[in-house]
Formats: structure tokens, C-alpha cells, sequence
């Protein structure tokens, strides 16, 4: 494998897009394993430290870890020649390979989706960043943790698919 | 549903649920 050769940059940066979703997926399981379940048994006077300092740090990580995965996905599946054959779910085409990354692709990308439009906005909410009642701010904790636990779901087929086809023949 | 995302246990279970049917609807699509 030298340097410059296709199949560094092939390995480069389907290296680049792991670290990216480990810090993606790592934050996403951190907020619905430990933080969330752990929030009602902090006492009322010390939540403001975890909503003030430790979220907005959290899901600075969060949020730009689902765009450096997104992105360099796109590029792995670019270089290795399969992008068009997985955004279509391979059909027709009797590859199981371009199938299963298609469906992986598919469930990252409505992930994806999720962070930089459903869960930010309300997070910023919540966050103060955005200006809301405390009607609205309620609401907006509750669809972000809705939101949250939807891609919790949806990460166990993603990586089931991600990791699968590795197996089944194909780049 | 929201009673079923609020618990963090019946969530992942319905992520390998959702797994298995993925995995068989690829296999239906690839015809293997």
C-alpha cells in the first residue's frame, strides 16, 4: 500500500470517517446511557452545571462528529465506486454488498438529519441560545430526547449494516 | 412509540428488532 496510492486514500479516510462516528455514536450513547438516565437523580441546585457546561461541550462534539462522518462517508463511498449503486439500495443490481451499505447509509444519513435539524434547534432551546418560554423550552427537552433516542435506535441496524458488508464480499 | 423510546431498554430492543428486518429486506433485495 503506498502513500498516494487509491488505496491509501481508501483506507485514509474510511479511517477518518470511524474516528468521526466514534465520536458521533460515542457522544449519542453517552447522552441516552449515561446523562439522561442520570439527570432526575442529580439534586435540582447542580443540573444547571450539566446543561451549562458539560452539554453545550458534549454536543459541540456531537453535532460536527455527524458532519465529518456524513462527509467522509460519502467520500469512501465515492473512491470505492459503489455511491450510486448504494444510495439506490443496489436493486437490480444482486449485490448484497451496494444493499447493506445503501440501508446503512441510508439510516446515517436520516440520523444524520436528525442532529442538525431536529435535535440542535431544540437543544439550543433548551440551551438559551435560541430565546423560548419555558413552555416552549419544556417541548423542545422533550422532541430532542424523542429525536435522541430515535437515532439510539436506528445506530444498532446502521452499524449492523456498516460493519456486515465487510463480510459479504466487495470493498 | 413515545412510551417505547422513554425506555432506554425496549428501545434497543426494538433496534434488533429493526436489524433483523433490515438484514431480511436486503437479502429479499439482493436476491441472496
Amino acid at each position: 500500500m503506498e502513500l498516494v496510492s487509491f488505496d491509501w486514500w481508501f483506507f485514509f479516510f474510511r479511517w477518518i470517517h470511524v474516528i468521526s462516528g466514534i465520536m458521533w455514536i460515542g457522544h449519542l450513547w453517552y447522552f441516552n446511557f449515561t446523562q439522561t438516565p442520570t439527570m432526575p437523580k442529580i439534586p435540582q441546585e447542580l443540573r444547571p452545571a450539566v446543561v451549562r457546561y458539560i452539554l453545550p461541550e458534549a454536543l459541540f462534539w456531537f453535532r460536527w462528529g455527524a458532519m465529518a462522518t456524513i462527509i467522509t462517508g460519502l467520500i469512501v463511498a465515492w473512491i470505492g465506486g459503489f455511491i450510486i449503486q448504494a444510495i439506490i439500495l443496489g436493486i437490480g443490481q444482486h449485490n448484497l454488498h451496494d444493499t447493506l451499505i445503501g440501508f446503512g447509509m441510508w439510516l446515517g444519513t436520516i440520523m444524520w438529519f436528525n442532529v442538525w435539524f431536529i435535535i440542535m434547534p431544540n437543544q439550543n432551546k433548551v440551551m438559551g441560545v435560541t430565546q423560548a418560554t419555558p413552555d416552549e423550552v419544556n417541548a423542545a427537552r422533550r422532541i430532542a430526547g424523542l429525536a435522541s433516542r430515535v437515532n439510539t435506535l436506528l445506530s444498532i441496524p446502521m452499524l449492523y449494516c456498516m460493519i456486515s458488508l465487510h463480510y459479504v464480499g466487495g470493498p | 412509540m413515545e412510551g417505547l423510546l422513554n425506555n432506554l431498554w425496549a428501545t434497543i430492543a426494538a433496534g434488533v428488532v429493526l436489524t433483523v428486518i433490515v438484514v431480511l429486506v436486503a437479502h429479499a433485495i439482493a436476491g441472496v
